[in-house]
């Protein structure tokens, strides 16, 4: 299954087709989108986590110089529809100005407009609010028990969303089973936190009634969104896909932040834009991770293989739903991980507090169940003094038994995990890995080795959503792209969304080029506005590979038949007889008639009169592509197919501690990686090893804090601290493809794996690193100040 | 707000303007001069996306006010490149081992390099680490940069070899 089928371009060393403006300084953020007479925003936060907005007084801003408008909550949720939310709590409603309470410290109170952010911030300031705190609450646990504060009164209770999923017979395998095991593990709050904010600026045309919109944005069905909250109809909002995003890894879902800029535009006739700083991103910005608790009890015999799972996870969805409490159910499509389990109980409660609200994170809550999943696998191992390789091997789901499916309904494609497991343990070099290790700790460091293995759902269906909530039926989550060769003859491949650094064009030339033998670098790749483009998701839930490329090889396919059918007519030959090599078409067997592509353009495009009978003029082809195996509503028992394929990684790391200050450092890291064919091999090793890099913060610093009066604590990269180049080691890889049944070229996603496993890893080589001391830490991220505190006796902070 | 006259070389090129004394100097050069190649990424001085040369030292942008750039000389993102439609090496470089995802932290990572590169054309993996370590990128973890400013110097080395030619 290694062996890779010959491609022409595809797998192949290739210069990304961004790249190149990125380095020149010709990149199109957001923010270099000037329009004359733009007016900016600031934003009055709520320095309360709970509390009563008595009342605003603007008057002392409203006369400064500069200054357009004040505009507070009352007026917006009069004018607009609440935003939409995930799941079904219609009583918990939001509005991007917050009405009549404030429900987190840094919500957004009032909006400003002037002349310049700079003047927009000086009115800020002179805004008078009054507020009446209220009791507040910020921990899930507390969320739950009846005498805590209501978020959301109207809402009855704390909990969002409570299901409970039983697939298999649990007590029976539980009673059976040798040996059980119980633990907690918790995920506390960091996120993907990109080095661009959120961005957005919108235009009202009054000469057509429509709002331009250009965000820094990776949102599915955004104008949707904006035109439904705005009470507009769906084609008066046009979003422009031309946009380079800073970074999303996906949380930029700015939907407040847009239709509070659209609503002002529209209102006061000029371009308005928001752009967050830092401050507004990290307290306000809706951008914060899963903080889940995990309780979980394994049964297991005594050779270590693992029968059934009971796991409870309570997330902390923070003071309003959104897609939050969805994030508990992506990973119901891999629930097992990589492991034969025979049987699952599967708890997800999603509460919500006085925090910052949750926005999606890469992996879509599928990292933090990685790390509670893996975490037991090591505590087996421990428990039976076995070696944690061969309780995974013992574990693994074999490479002939794919397609597999798991209990709780979901088919994985395909896998070789033990052929991924031993090739990274030949990459570590094992024995001289743990001789490393050993030698770190005789000099009296403390060293532990970790390991983690993970897959990586990817091409997803949403099918959590109808999972989750009984009113939403969805079964479809499509991508569509137009692939068109113009009268000159020049590709161009038309995708319907914006791309925060995956290289889409990259991926939409590469597969057009393949299909159709023509070199990628000569294809254009545009980017239709969301009035002139086929319908799309967005690049979440490592789609893209799968779903656009998918759907433009399919395009490019058609546009193929197309040419080889106005060839056979040139021709007066059937079809089946011409060959097709490079743009220029033959016949098989009589190799001097050929039509070469230059003819073939010319004929499409300007004569009709030798077009085969019925032919549309011109070359253009479309396609929308349904998710694969995404065909069916969850089962009435809560078995479902969320995504059609399953990357897998195997993750091994070399740790040092130091003693005194609690210090890690990592030495060397392994992956071993498998995501099918890999469309640009450059393009995925940087996904895997910034996912890495990613994970390594969430595991060892990255942490958004609140104090005991509920205020924000990270909220500037001095407290909240993400690796720099110092903290992230050499990452050895090894590539293996075992190609997805399911896709155009055997690919499958890869944009998230890194930072599924590394999180796992990088704690089980400090707890390895730990466990001569007896100590063990399940809480991540483990800082600094967690070792110290746990290397001088204390408990972690 | 009172304005205050200034005079400074960007990239070669004089530019006076009257600016407000609270204008930073990488939104003078992004919003009155339009090159906006550098980028805004936290505006207290860690992330460096904002990183411009200074006289030929890499300083954040976000941390200096356009007028306490007056009378010095500028080198933005926009500036590295030899002529119009061409790409330093180090660009070129970052194209080839693909040092980038985004793109927002490229153009500060471009500055850093090139300014180590100035000073030295055979850096370890630890200056080179130390040259970038306050530039921060969410998107490669940072191995293919550093493997880009391997390969520039390696490529610089070999164009400075009387024997070698330009490629």
């Amino acid at each position: 299954m290694t062996e890779a089928p010959s491609f022409r371009y595809i797998a192949r060393k290739r210069r990304p087709k961004e790249d190149r403006r990125f380095v020149a300084g010709h990149g199109r953020f957001v923010a270099d989108v000037a329009l004359p007479g733009t007016k900016h925003v600031a934003l009055v936060t709520s320095p309360h986590p709970n509390a009563t907005i008595v009342s605003i007084d603007p008057s002392a801003a409203v006369g400064m110089p500069g200054v357009l408008a004040v505009l507070a909550g009352d007026e917006l949720a009069a004018a607009t529809l609440p935003l939409m939310v995930g799941v079904d709590t219609p009583n918990v409603r939001r509005y991007p100005l917050a009405v009549g309470r404030a429900r987190y410290a840094g919500e957004w109170v009032a909006a400003v407009v002037a002349d310049s952010r700079a003047l927009a911030e000086d009115a800020a300031e002179q805004i008078h609010v009054t507020y009446e705190p209220l009791a507040f609450n910020t921990e899930p646990e507390r969320a739950l028990d009846p005498a805590a504060p209501l978020v959301h009164p109207e809402h009855g209770s704390n909990t969002l969303l409570h299901k409970t999923f039983v697939w298999g017979p649990v007590d029976d395998d539980f009673r059976a089973a040798a040996h059980r095991l119980a633990y907690r593990a918790r995920w506390n709050r960091s996120s993907t936190v990109p080095i661009e904010t959120f961005g957005v600026l919108a235009r009202w045309d009054p000469g057509i009634d429509v709002l331009d919109v250009w965000a820094s944005i990776q949102m599915p069905k955004y104008s949707d969104q904006i035109a439904r909250a705005l009470k507009l109809p769906g084609n008066a909002v046009r979003v422009h896909n031309d946009v380079d995003v800073g970074g999303s890894y996906g949380v930029k879902r700015g939907i407040k932040h847009s239709v509070l800029v659209g609503y002002l535009a529209r209102k006061l006739g000029h371009p308005v834009r928001l752009i967050e700083d830092r401050l507004e991103n990290m307290a306000g910005g809706d951008m914060q991770g899963p903080d889940r608790i995990f309780d979980v009890e394994l049964a297991f015999e005594h050779d270590g293989r693992v029968r059934a799972m009971r796991m409870r996870a309570l997330d902390n969805a923070g003071a309003y739903t959104g897609r939050a409490p969805l994030q508990l159910g992506k990973p119901i499509t891999a629930i097992v991980g990589p492991y034969r389990i025979n049987s699952v109980a599967y708890e997800a409660i999603s509460v919500t507090t006085n925090r910052t609200p949750q926005e999606a994170v890469r992996g879509f809550g599928q990292g933090p169940t990685n790390f509670a999943i893996e975490t037991g696998i090591d505590k087996i191992a421990r428990f039976l003094d076995l070696d944690r390789h061969e309780v995974r091997r013992r574990n693994f789901i074999r490479h002939d038994e794919f397609p597999y499916r798991i209990p709780s309904g979901s088919e994985y494609d395909s896998g070789d995990y033990h052929a991924v497991q031993e090739k990274t343990i030949a990459l570590a070099r094992w024995p001289e890995l743990i001789a490393k290790r050993d030698k770190l700790r005789a000099e009296g460091r403390l060293a532990g080795i970790g390991i983690a293995s993970c897959l990586e759902p990817s091409g997803g269906n949403s099918a959590f959503e109808p999972l989750l909530n009984d009113k939403n039926d969805t079964t479809t989550w499509m991508e569509g792209v137009r692939v068109r060769i113009d009268a000159l003859g020049a590709i161009a491949v038309v995708i319907s969304t914006t791309s925060a650094g995956q290289g889409h064009e990259t991926l939409a030339a590469t597969v057009a080029g393949e299909i159709l033998e023509r070199d990628p670098d000569g294809i254009r790749v545009a980017r239709a506005d969301s009035l002139s483009a086929l319908p799309t998701n967005s690049p979440v839930g490592s789609r893209m590979a799968i779903m656009m490329g998918g759907a433009v090889a399919e395009a490019a396919r058609r546009l193929k038949a197309k040419l080889m059918a106005i060839a056979a007519h040139e021709l007066a030959v059937a079809a089946d007889r011409l060959a097709y090599d490079g743009g220029t078409i033959s016949v098989q067997d009589a190799p001097e008639k050929t039509v070469a592509w230059d003819r073939l353009v010319h004929i499409a495009h300007r004569n009709f009169h030798r077009l085969p009978p019925g032919m549309e003029p011109g070359l253009e082809a479309s396609y929308v592509m349904q998710v694969p195996t995404g065909r069916y509503l969850p089962t009435a028992d809560g078995r479902v197919q969320i995504y059609p394929c399953y990357s897998f990684e195997f993750h091994i790391a070399l740790i040092a501690i130091d003693r005194l200050t609690g210090k890690p450092h990592l030495h060397d890291y392994f992956i071993g990686h498998d995501c099918g064919t890999v469309i640009n091999p450059d393009i995925v090793r940087g996904m895997t090893l910034g996912g890495i890099a990613h994970g390594i913060g969430a595991a060892l610093y990255e942490l958004f804090q609140v104090d005991a009066q509920g205020q924000p604590i990270s909220q500037s990269f001095m407290d909240y601290l993400l690796p720099s180049a110092h903290e992230i080691p050499h990452v050895a890889m090894v590539e293996h493809h075992t190609p997805s049944p399911h896709t155009a070229f055997g690919q499958k996603g890869s944009g998230e794996a890194g930072y599924l496993g590394a999180p796992a890893c990088v704690a089980s080589a400090v707890n390895d690193a730990l466990a001569p001391l007896g100590i063990s830490i399940d809480s991540l991220p483990i800082r600094i100040r967690d070792l110290e505190a746990a290397l001088s006796g204390g408990s972690p902070a | 707000m009172k304005h205050v006259e200034i005079a400074l070389a960007v990239n070669g090129r004089v530019h006076r303007a009257a600016v407000e004394p609270r204008v930073t100097l990488v939104d003078f050069l992004r919003d009155e001069l339009r090159l906006t190649g550098t980028h805004v990424g936290c505006e207290h001085g860690v992330c460096g996306a904002c990183s411009v040369l200074l006289d030929g030292e890499p300083v954040r942008a976000c941390l200096m006010f356009a007028v306490q750039a007056d009378g010095r000389q500028i080198t933005t993102v926009e500036g590295l490149a030899p002529g119009p439609g061409e790409l330093s090496l180090l660009q070129d470089a970052f194209c080839e081992t693909h040092a980038m995802q985004c793109g927002y932290c490229t153009s500060g990572m471009l500055i850093a390099g090139h300014a180590l590169l100035n000073q030295t054309l055979t850096p370890s993996r630890e200056a080179i680490v130390e040259a970038i370590g306050g530039n921060l990128c969410r998107c490669t973890g940072y191995q293919q940069i550093v493997e880009a400013i391997e390969l520039a110097a390696e490529r610089l080395r070999a164009v400075n070899r009387p024997e070698a030619t330009t490629p």
